[in-house]
């Protein structure tokens, strides 16, 4: 179980890990003291072990430094939630074993109590008493994601290797 | 086996076997790159997964550009980790002063048809050169320079096709804005923005690579585009005539959309904060005169030898008006030295510029031009976010140089057709 963050539409990578921050980039955890700190600056100091992050459409635009779902992830995030992800944000957040799933978050409300499975593709709203479906992750990113990330996935496979390519 | 766009050819190429739209594939890696803010981090993976090498030294390159040079201890010492390991591994190392990275990479690494994988969004830039040239996060691009392949899923393919005559004042620049005002900054996630077209064919390089550089603004994945002629001559220009070859779309390639865009129709465009898809005309009331505190001509987008060169055009005999600042930071050494023998850099002096070392200056917010609360900021840059000049308190509205030239002269946002 876990709170549920409302963030709007279009969150970018600036608001996320704010360029002023850039010299941070190789202290991660203190990075992780300003996540998300442009969009609402209370999140960083009040976001708990297993809460949520719930975006609106094309979150994570912008640039590519993985910092940014990193210390996203860093703070306690279980998953990020959205309508709908930018490119490279989504696939940076699989790389690092961070959930990103695409679901319709208009129906979840700031300080929704949420729980996940990934497994059956549901978001749980316990307040609202709803349950959300979301389709499964592409196989290949579901693979990535159950052993942990790439940098585990490469390490158990030897090698960058795909069933089917 | 149907017709193929662009990306299809090339990463049917690099994957050793015919893939299409939609196809999950593993490709070899041509060109594989890292900068100073994306670097460490990348490096770092490279150690966890027991893969500190580069599976193709001279194509693995090391860009210091972000904070080049660096305004921080912190900075500096990152600078020290990046050398090291370019120094262990054999990769190509392009330190302080030479320039950001997707210029510098377009200038002396991608060649027509490779695969390019940069860990920086704006690596799109190089399907200017007829490349699938695309961004990515570090443990991507650890894996691209360890392993020399990555993972893709071939993208579908919006085409644009552009014809007309750009009129006096009108730029590539102001084509892209307008397809990204008119497309929104989700319009083209996870695709490939191809470019053709007559206007499209007689356009330099220099231009075509801004069309290229922005498609990440739309989402895009890649932004590819033919290597024709004008590619050739670029290369030769550049000593490389002997990478060039032909890359163009099968006739009977299946695209997710045509779009079709009339230039000789286009107004110099300005993006509105907070995001690149706020666009109106330059003549629309919410910019028209609005006071600019500093004008930016930088990037990776726009600061390239030819971007200056119009803006001189402009500025020649002119002063920055009271109040405003004209900070200037040619895109790469070269552009640098260029502008300085041919005379532009007393022309931008005379008139009040601030001139910085090559590399990405202001534009991600990490010094060399931060704006202050309440400044607006009229760049030649390609994101307006909240925050991304470094100051959430600041207003960044994005231009051509030709605009920005305009701009500087009269200290307001205007229009620069009504200036010579």
């Amino acid at each position: 179980m876990g709170r549920a963050w409302k963030f709007g539409d279009n969150i970018s990578t600036d608001l996320i890990a704010a360029g002023r921050y850039y010299h941070l980039r190789s202290n991660l955890p203190e990075l992780a003291k300003h996540v998300l700190e442009d969009a609402r600056p209370e999140f960083a100091s009040q976001v708990k072990q297993g809460d949520f992050v719930v975006g609106g459409r094309n979150f994570g635009k912008g640039s590519s430094r993985e910092h940014a779902p990193v210390i996203i992830k860093l703070a306690g995030t279980r998953a990020v939630l959205a309508k709908s992800f930018a490119r490279i944000f989504y696939r940076n957040c699989i790389n690092i074993g961070l959930p990103a799933i695409v679901v319709d978050t208009d129906k979840i409300d700031e300080g929704d109590d949420l729980d996940i499975d990934l497994e059956k593709g549901v978001v749980h709203d316990r307040t609202k008493g709803i349950e959300l479906t979301f389709p499964p992750l592409p196989a290949v990113m579901a693979r990535i994601l159950e052993e942990g990330g790439l940098v585990d996935y490469v390490k158990n496979h030897g090698d960058l290797v795909i069933a089917g390519t | 086996m149907p017709g193929q766009t662009i990306v299809e050819k090339i990463l049917s190429r690099a994957s050793g076997r015919p893939v299409l739209a939609g196809d999950i594939t593993i490709a070899k890696v041509d060109l594989a790159y890292v900068q100073d803010g994306t670097g460490p981090l990348t490096f770092r993976m490279m150690e966890k997964m027991n893969l500190v090498k580069a599976a193709n030294p001279s194509r693995s390159v090391v860009f210091i550009d972000h904070s080049s040079p660096p305004p921080r201890r912190e900075l500096a010492t990152d600078h020290v980790y990046l050398r090291e390991f370019a120094a262990k591994t054999g990769m190509v190392l392009s330190d302080v002063g030479q320039g950001v990275c997707h210029q510098v990479a377009f200038e002396k690494f991608v060649r027509p048809g490779d695969v390019v994988i940069g860990a920086d969004s704006h690596s799109v830039m190089g399907g200017a050169m007829g490349a699938f040239a695309t961004g990515m996060g570090s443990t991507d691009v650890a894996v691209a320079l360890a392993l020399g392949k990555t993972w893709l899923r071939v993208p579908e393919t919006m085409k644009f096709d552009v014809g007309g005559k750009f009129p006096k004042g009108v730029y590539s620049k102001d084509l892209i804005l307008r397809i990204i005002g008119d497309i929104k900054t989700d319009g083209a996630t996870y695709k490939a923005m191809e470019w053709g077209g007559p206007a499209w064919s007689s356009m330099p390089m220099t231009e075509r690579m801004v069309l290229s550089n922005m498609a990440i603004e739309a989402g895009g994945k890649c932004g590819p585009q033919p290597s024709d002629r004008e590619t050739k001559r670029y290369l030769k220009e550049h000593g490389r005539e002997t990478d060039w070859k032909e890359i163009e779309p099968d006739s009977d390639a299946a695209y997710e959309s045509v779009a079709h865009y009339d230039v000789g129709e286009l107004e110099p465009m300005v993006a509105r904060p907070p995001q690149e898809d706020n666009v109106v005309p330059v003549t629309d009331p919410s910019v028209k005169g609005l006071k600019i505190h500093q004008v930016y001509l930088g990037s990776c987008t726009n600061a390239r030898y030819e971007d200056i060169q119009v803006f001189c055009d402009y500025m020649k005999g002119e002063k920055v008006a009271k109040g405003t600042r004209l900070i200037v930071v040619p895109a790469s050494k070269e552009s640098y030295e260029k502008s300085l023998k041919n005379g532009l850099f007393e022309i931008l002096l005379d008139a009040g510029a601030t001139i910085n070392p090559p590399g990405c200056g202001a534009c991600p917010g990490v010094h060399q031009g931060i704006p202050g609360d309440g400044e607006n900021v009229l760049s030649t840059t390609n994101r307006n976010y909240v925050g991304r000049m470094g100051n959430p308190a600041a207003f960044t509205y994005l231009a051509s140089p030709a605009t920005a030239a305009a701009t500087a002269i009269y200290g307001i946002i205007t229009d620069p057709r009504e200036v010579k």
